[in-house]
């Protein structure tokens, strides 16, 4: 793992979406969810997305990291167009390229947190004690070493989600997308797990996409995008110099 | 991280899920062993007779007997090489309950034609020296304490009166097929009786017991017996201990069917139990399979997960009813004693049942991993299980 990996690219776009349409089908009604976006988000850049419920945001948080297909437009990310790729590939590449950070934590509860953050590991080529290196130095850095065979039921809230971060940073990815990563917590929680991104972001130069609600928590971000109806809207988003 | 790890550790999640499956599984396999056991310990009399013996009664029914003067006439017969006979005897030990088969055997080479019947040379002296002599398995023997010295009484019911005999011998069988539940006593002493008191019974035989050369030549020469007393007022029919011994289980054949069937039911319900087991656990893990999914885990290790969980808690029922099923065998054959004289558990019973236990595992997770493979993951993470 290279967590210190490079930002002389930093102002290059990682993620390129260009006229991404979604529709999803409610029986014979046809619901569209993106209408056309458009949008750039640099490389090591520390973005927000918000909007109403039912704009789309996770949506199209989903469609960046490769989880849901999009029904037209393209989408390339560091350079890959994700909506060429087969299934197996999507996956392989997701595996390789994304990190995920959930609402819920989602973590294995048969598994302790160092399990948890070996886990992605274990689909590399890693041998066992690099795994175990790799997985101590991300819980090192998320601050939970004295943690680290608790299982999740063991842990706080604010744990479980600092055992989700590095288990999203454990595989050193070009892009981590957070689905309301502190939706879940109390507001001091909520602030150690902000504080935390926005190191992964300033130190680490990570990429980090985050779907929120909360505007204090998109504060962090260096840029916000607001999705309402499936459209991007302008204001904001072009004052922190984003392309819409 | 291995799969393995995984494996077991999902297994004993839901604790008492598991504990209670785990049981329905060993009681399934449990009754699946006995079940099957019974099945052949209904064919064990088949199962130890053997290839070079050929059994000639009459072609009309075993009732009616032959006349003794057959033995001489089947013993010129060339690639013959003993014979002996044996009577049906009946009768009643103490009350009906105390069911075992007695036998009145001849002549003095019975033994030699017999060989699985384990007696000392002075056991066997004795047995032709004293009239009234008579020998008994190890399992009726212990069953009843008898002793050597004893005097066993029978009351006749084929052959009435009381009947007094003599223990001299407890045989033990020389394959764990033989049936070690039979009574046997000398034929002439049932002979001279039938003489005093029925003289019309007397001299005839139930059975033969025809020992050959060699075991290939048993189709001829048992067409050869029946054909040599085609004319004679009591016809033959002839033919291997094998079929003679077959020929008992079809008479009962409807019986071994149900047995059978009900043995494959019994699976066939522990196979829903698991397969209901599974689908409640894979869909209660549905989120988690859609961050698997997520992370990069392909199907292939869905189904592994899944199959695996669901093959180890067969398995581990599988062997708790497979431990189980030696006491309980051993239990069940006392109970049934000389009714089903040979009931052992056999090595293909409990192979079969262990490659049942693998088989229902994958199969109950079929449903169940083919369900996790298609879950849409961007739909999934939003399931709350």
């Amino acid at each position: 793992m290279n967590l210190s990996s490079t930002s002389s690219s930093k102002r290059q776009p990682v993620v390129c979406i260009r006229d991404v349409h979604k529709y999803y089908r409610r029986g014979a009604q046809v619901v569209e969810v993106l209408l056309g976006i458009n949008l750039d988000i640099p490389d090591g850049a520390f973005a927000a997305l918000m909007g109403p419920s039912g704009s789309g945001k996770t949506t199209l948080l989903n469609l960046i990291a490769g989880i849901d297909r999009p029904d037209r437009g393209e989408l390339l990310i560091g350079g890959v167009d994700i909506t060429k790729l087969s299934q197996v590939e999507l996956t392989r590449w997701r595996a390789r390229n994304v990190g995920f950070i959930f609402q819920f934590y989602n973590l294995l509860p048969v598994l302790t947190a160092l399990e948890n953050v070996e886990l992605p590991l274990t689909l590399t080529k890693l041998s066992r004690r690099e795994r175990r290196e790799h997985a101590m130095l991300a819980l090192e850095l998320v601050g939970l070493t004295e943690r680290v065979h608790h299982y999740p039921g063991e842990l706080s809230g604010g744990q479980q989600q600092r055992v989700a971060i590095a288990r999203a940073i454990v595989v050193d990815p070009i892009l981590i997308v957070a689905d309301e990563p502190t939706g879940d917590l109390d507001k001091g929680s909520a602030e150690d797990v902000l504080n935390l991104m926005q190191r992964l972001n300033r130190e680490f130069y990570k990429t980090i996409i985050m779907v929120t609600h909360d505007p204090k928590a998109a504060e962090r971000a260096e840029h916000v995008h607001h999705l309402d109806k499936g459209v991007l809207s302008d204001g904001e988003d072009q004052e922190r110099g984003t392309r819409i | 991280m291995t799969l393995l790890k995984l494996v077991l550790r999902n297994t004993f999640r839901q604790r008492l899920r598991t504990v209670l499956t785990l049981i329905g599984m060993a009681v399934a396999i449990l009754a699946f062993c006995l079940l099957r056991t019974v099945v052949e310990a209904w064919y064990g009399g088949v199962q130890a007779s053997a290839p070079d013996r050929l059994i000639t009664r009459n072609s009309v029914s075993l009732i009616f007997p032959l006349p003794l003067s057959y033995r001489t006439r089947i013993l010129q017969m060339s690639g013959v090489k003993q014979v002996v006979y044996a009577n049906w005897f009946g009768g009643v030990y103490i009350d009906e309950h105390n069911f075992f088969p007695r036998m009145a055997i001849g002549p003095s080479d019975y033994f030699e034609v017999y060989p699985e019947f384990v007696l000392t040379p002075e056991e066997k002296s004795n047995f032709w020296r004293r009239r009234n002599a008579c020998v008994a398995g190890r399992k009726i023997a212990e069953k009843y304490h008898w002793k050597i010295g004893d005097t066993i009484t029978m009351r006749g019911n084929i052959y009435p009166g009381d009947w007094s005999f003599v223990l001299v011998g407890i045989y033990h069988g020389a394959e764990k097929t033989t049936d070690e539940s039979q009574f046997l006593f000398r034929w002439d002493y049932l002979d001279e009786t039938l003489r005093k008191t029925s003289p019309s019974r007397a001299g005839r035989v139930e059975l033969y017991i025809v020992k050959l050369d060699d075991p290939t030549n048993a189709g001829a020469i048992s067409k050869a017996i029946d054909v040599l007393f085609e004319s004679s007022l009591a016809k033959t029919l002839t033919e291997t201990e094998k079929a003679f011994q077959l020929g008992f289980v079809a008479m009962t054949e409807a019986i071994v069917i149900a047995i059978r069937i009900v043995s494959f039911v019994v699976i066939g319900v522990i196979l829903m139990i698991l397969a209901n087991t599974m689908a409640m656990a894979a869909r209660e893990r549905t989120s988690e399979y859609a961050v698997l999914k997520t992370m990069g885990f392909g199907n292939l290790f869905l189904t592994c997960l899944i199959a695996g969980e669901s093959v180890c808690i067969s398995m581990l029922g599988g062997v708790v009813g497979m431990a189980l099923s030696f006491p309980s065998a051993s239990v069940f054959s006392k109970k049934m004693g000389s009714f089903l004289p040979i009931f052992h558990l056999s090595y293909s019973t409990l192979l079969l049942s262990a490659g049942i236990c693998f088989l229902i595992g994958l199969l109950a997770a079929v449903f169940p991993a083919w369900r996790a493979s298609r879950v849409e993951v961007a739909e999934a993470l939003g399931h709350v299980g």
